[in-house]
C-alpha cells in the first residue's frame, strides 16, 4: 500500500519544532520525522507514546538474573563441585556471596544485548538493509517532516509553506 | 520568603524536649556497679533456671562442679555487660548525633558538587541544601564536644584512648602514632573547621550574588573555584573522618573502602532529605518554581547512591568473607552473630526496598511516593550507622530503646529547629546565579 505524503524541509531543529506544533495543531497527521541527530522534546511534540524498552530491560535482566543463579549452580555445585579457598562448594546458599558479581554481570548483559536487538527489530533495522530517509541531506543538515495527504493537497502545500519550510516536494510513500 | 510556622516550631521544640528525657533517663537507668548487672543477669536467667534446676536434681556431683564453673564465667559476663551497658546511652547519643551531622555535610558536599560542575538543573534547591547544612556548625561543635567528653574519659566507646587497654595491645601500641588523644582531636578541629568554613563562605558568596548587578558574576566564579578545592579537602578529610570516628572504634580491624562506604551512606541520606525538605516546603506552598522534573532527579539520585552504597556495602563484605582472614572477620562474626536482624534488614531497606519501588520512572514523580521511600531509606541508613558503631561499644548488648529513640528525637527536634529558622534567613530562590533560568525551565 502507498500514500501520497508531503515532504518539507527545514534547516534548523527549532523551526522544525514549532512547524510540528502548528501541523498537529491543524489536525494534519505527520507520518515520520527525519532529523540528522536527536532533537529533545520532538517525541512529545510529535504526540508519540512512550518507549516500553524499560519494561523489556527489566524483564531480560531478570532472565539474566535467573540465568545466572542456575548456571552458577549447574557449574559450582551440582557439575563439579571444589574446594576454593578452603569453602567447599556443597551448598548454593552458602557459596552465594561468591555468585553476586556473576548474577550483577549477567543481569546487565542480557538487559543490554537484548535491549539492542529488541530496538532494532523493533526499528526495523537489519544488516544489508536500504536507508529508509527520504533524502541523503537529513543525515547532514536538513530535517523532513512527512505529512499525509487527505484533502486539498495545494492548500496543505500552502499551508506548510508558511511553516518556514526551505524546499517542498510531494512523494508517494510505501508502507 | 519563608516564615517558619509556630507548629513546626512547637513540633521541633517536642521533639527536644521528649528526646532530652529519653537520653537522661537512658543516663541515670545504666547500672551503678557490677554487682547490678549480676543481679539483672541473674533475674533474666531465673525464669530457665527452674527448670535446669529440676533436671539436674539427679546429677547432684555433677552439678556442684558446673556451679563454680558458671560462677566464674558470669563473674567476666557481668563484667562485660556492666562495660557495655555503660556505654549504652553514649553510644546512642553518638549514633544520633554522627547521623544528623552526615546528613548536612553529605548535603555540603553534593551542593560543592552542584557548583563545581555548574549544574543548571539544581540551582532552584540551592537555598534548600544551604538551610540543611546549616545544621553543620551546630553538629559539629556537638561531635567534638563529644570527643573531647570522651578523651576525658567519661564515656569508653574508643578503647584505643584507654591508656590500661592500650598498654596490654600490640596492635593499638603500634598504631598509637596515629590513633592517640591530642592528633584525634586536632584532626576532628581540621575536618570540622574546615567543613563549616566552606560552608559559611559559599552561603555569604551566594547571597552576595543575589544581591549584585546584572552581568557580575564574580561572586559565582569564586564560588565555582572554591567549591572544586573544597571538594579536594572534603574526599581526604571524609575518608580520615570515617576512619577516626568509626572504624577506630574496632582498633584492630581495618577496611580500605571503610571511607567510601561511610560516604555512600552519607549522600544517600542526604539527597532523600533534600527531597523531603522540598516535598514538605512545596506542600506548604512555596518553593512553587520547583517542578517534578527537579524531583525526579532527586528521586534518581535516591536510587543510584542507594544501589551504590549496597556495591559498596558488597564490596566489603565480599572480600573478607571470601578471604576469611581472622583479624578481618571479626567485624562481620559479630554483626552476623549479634545483630543479624539490623545487620540484614537495613540491606533490605537500603537496596530491595528502594530497588523495586524506584525503579518506575513514573514513581519518582509522585510525592508521597518519595516521602514514604525516604523515610524508609533514612530509617535504614540510621541502622546502618547503629550497626556500624554498637558492635564496638556496647556489644550483645544492644537494644532499640528508649535511650536510643530518644537521642534520635532530640538532635531530629534540633535539626529541623536549625534547618528551618535558616530557610527562613533568606529568599528560596538563589535569584543571582547565572544559570537560574535553565533552572527553572528545565524539564524533562
Amino acid at each position: 500500500m502507498s500514500s501520497k505524503v508531503i515532504q518539507a524541509m527545514y534547516n534548523d531543529d527549532d523551526i522544525l519544532m514549532d512547524a510540528v506544533k502548528e501541523v498537529r495543531a491543524a489536525n494534519h497527521h505527520i507520518a515520520e520525522v527525519y532529523t540528522p541527530f536527536p532533537v529533545h522534546g520532538l517525541d512529545k511534540a510529535m504526540g508519540l507514546k512512550g518507549t516500553r524498552i524499560a519494561i523489556t530491560a527489566f524483564l531480560y535482566g531478570c532472565v539474566g538474573f535467573s540465568f545466572a543463579i542456575w548456571m552458577m549452580n549447574y557449574m559450582m555445585i551440582e557439575q563439579w563441585p571444589q574446594d576454593i579457598g578452603g569453602k567447599p562448594s556443597f551448598s548454593f546458599v552458602l557459596n552465594m556471596p561468591a555468585f553476586v558479581p556473576i548474577m550483577f554481570e549477567l543481569s546487565v548483559f542480557f538487559a543490554a544485548h537484548l535491549m539492542v536487538i529488541t530496538f532494532y527489530m523493533r526499528s526495523r533495522l537489519w544488516p544489508f538493509k536500504e536507508a529508509e530517509n527520504p533524502d541523503p541531506r537529513t543525515t547532514d543538515d536538513m530535517f523532513v517532516m512527512e505529512v499525509y495527504v487527505d484533502g486539498n493537497e495545494d492548500e496543505l502545500v500552502s499551508f506548510l509553506e508558511q511553516t518556514g519550510t526551505v524546499e517542498i516536494k510531494v512523494t508517494e510513500k510505501h508502507n | 520568603m519563608y516564615t517558619f510556622s509556630s507548629k513546626l516550631k512547637q513540633f521541633s521544640f517536642a521533639l527536644m524536649i521528649i528526646g532530652f528525657l529519653g537520653v537522661a533517663y537512658g543516663f541515670f537507668s545504666t547500672p551503678n556497679s557490677v554487682e547490678d548487672v549480676k543481679v539483672m543477669l541473674a533475674e533474666s536467667h531465673d525464669a530457665h533456671g527452674e527448670t535446669a534446676t529440676i533436671e539436674n536434681e539427679a546429677h547432684a556431683t555433677e552439678t556442684t562442679d558446673a556451679h563454680e564453673n558458671v560462677a566464674h564465667s558470669d563473674d567476666t559476663h557481668a563484667e562485660h555487660a556492666y562495660h557495655y551497658l555503660k556505654n549504652k546511652p553514649w553510644s546512642a547519643l553518638y549514633v544520633a548525633l554522627f547521623f544528623f551531622f552526615m546528613i548536612s555535610l553529605a548535603t555540603l558536599a553534593f551542593y560543592a558538587i552542584q557548583h563545581a560542575a555548574q549544574a543548571g538543573w539544581s540551582v532552584v534547591l540551592f537555598r534548600v541544601m544551604e538551610a540543611i547544612t546549616a545544621y553543620l556548625p551546630v553538629g559539629g561543635v556537638l561531635l567534638f564536644v563529644f570527643f573531647v567528653l570522651s578523651s576525658l574519659h567519661l564515656n569508653h566507646l574508643f578503647i584505643w584512648m584507654d591508656p590500661e587497654v592500650v598498654a596490654h595491645d600490640e596492635l593499638i601500641q603500634n598504631k598509637s602514632g596515629y590513633l592517640n588523644i591530642p592528633f584525634f582531636l586536632a584532626r576532628a578541629a581540621i575536618y570540622i573547621g574546615g567543613w563549616i568554613w566552606y560552608r559559611q563562605h559559599a552561603r555569604k558568596l551566594t547571597l552576595a550574588q543575589d544581591n549584585a548587578a546584572a552581568g557580575d558574576i564574580s561572586n559565582y566564579t569564586k564560588l565555582f573555584k572554591r567549591s572544586a578545592a573544597f571538594l579536594v579537602f572534603f574526599l581526604v578529610t571524609e575518608s580520615m573522618m570515617s576512619w577516626d570516628w568509626i572504624m577506630s572504634l574496632d582498633p584492630h580491624w581495618f577496611s580500605t573502602l571503610f571511607g567510601w562506604y561511610v560516604f555512600a551512606s552519607m549522600i544517600v541520606s542526604a539527597v532523600t532529605t533534600i527531597a523531603l525538605v522540598s516535598i514538605y516546603l512545596k506542600g506548604k506552598g512555596y518553593l512553587e518554581f520547583v517542578n517534578n522534573s527537579h524531583l525526579h532527579d532527586l528521586a534518581k539520585f535516591m536510587f543510584g547512591f542507594s544501589i551504590f552504597w549496597t556495591y559498596l556495602w558488597f564490596s566489603q563484605f565480599m572480600l573478607i568473607w571470601y578471604a576469611n582472614i581472622p583479624e578481618e572477620v571479626t567485624y562481620f562474626a559479630t554483626r552476623f552473630g549479634d545483630y543479624k536482624l539490623p545487620f540484614l534488614g537495613m540491606v533490605v531497606l537500603n537496596f530491595v526496598f528502594p530497588l523495586l519501588v524506584l525503579m518506575n520512572s513514573d514513581f519518582k514523580r509522585v510525592n508521597w511516593f518519595i516521602i514514604f521511600t525516604g523515610i524508609i531509606i533514612l530509617i535504614g541508613h540510621y541502622i546502618d550507622i547503629f550497626v556500624m558503631i554498637m558492635p564496638a561499644t556496647v556489644g550483645d548488648q544492644w537494644f532499640i530503646g528508649i535511650s536510643e529513640i530518644g537521642s534520635v528525637l532530640l538532635i531530629l527536634g534540633l535539626f529541623i529547629y536549625v534547618v528551618f529558622t535558616a530557610l527562613s534567613k533568606a529568599p528560596l530562590l538563589a535569584k543571582g546565579n547565572p544559570f537560574i533560568k535553565e533552572s527553572e525551565h528545565f524539564h524533562y
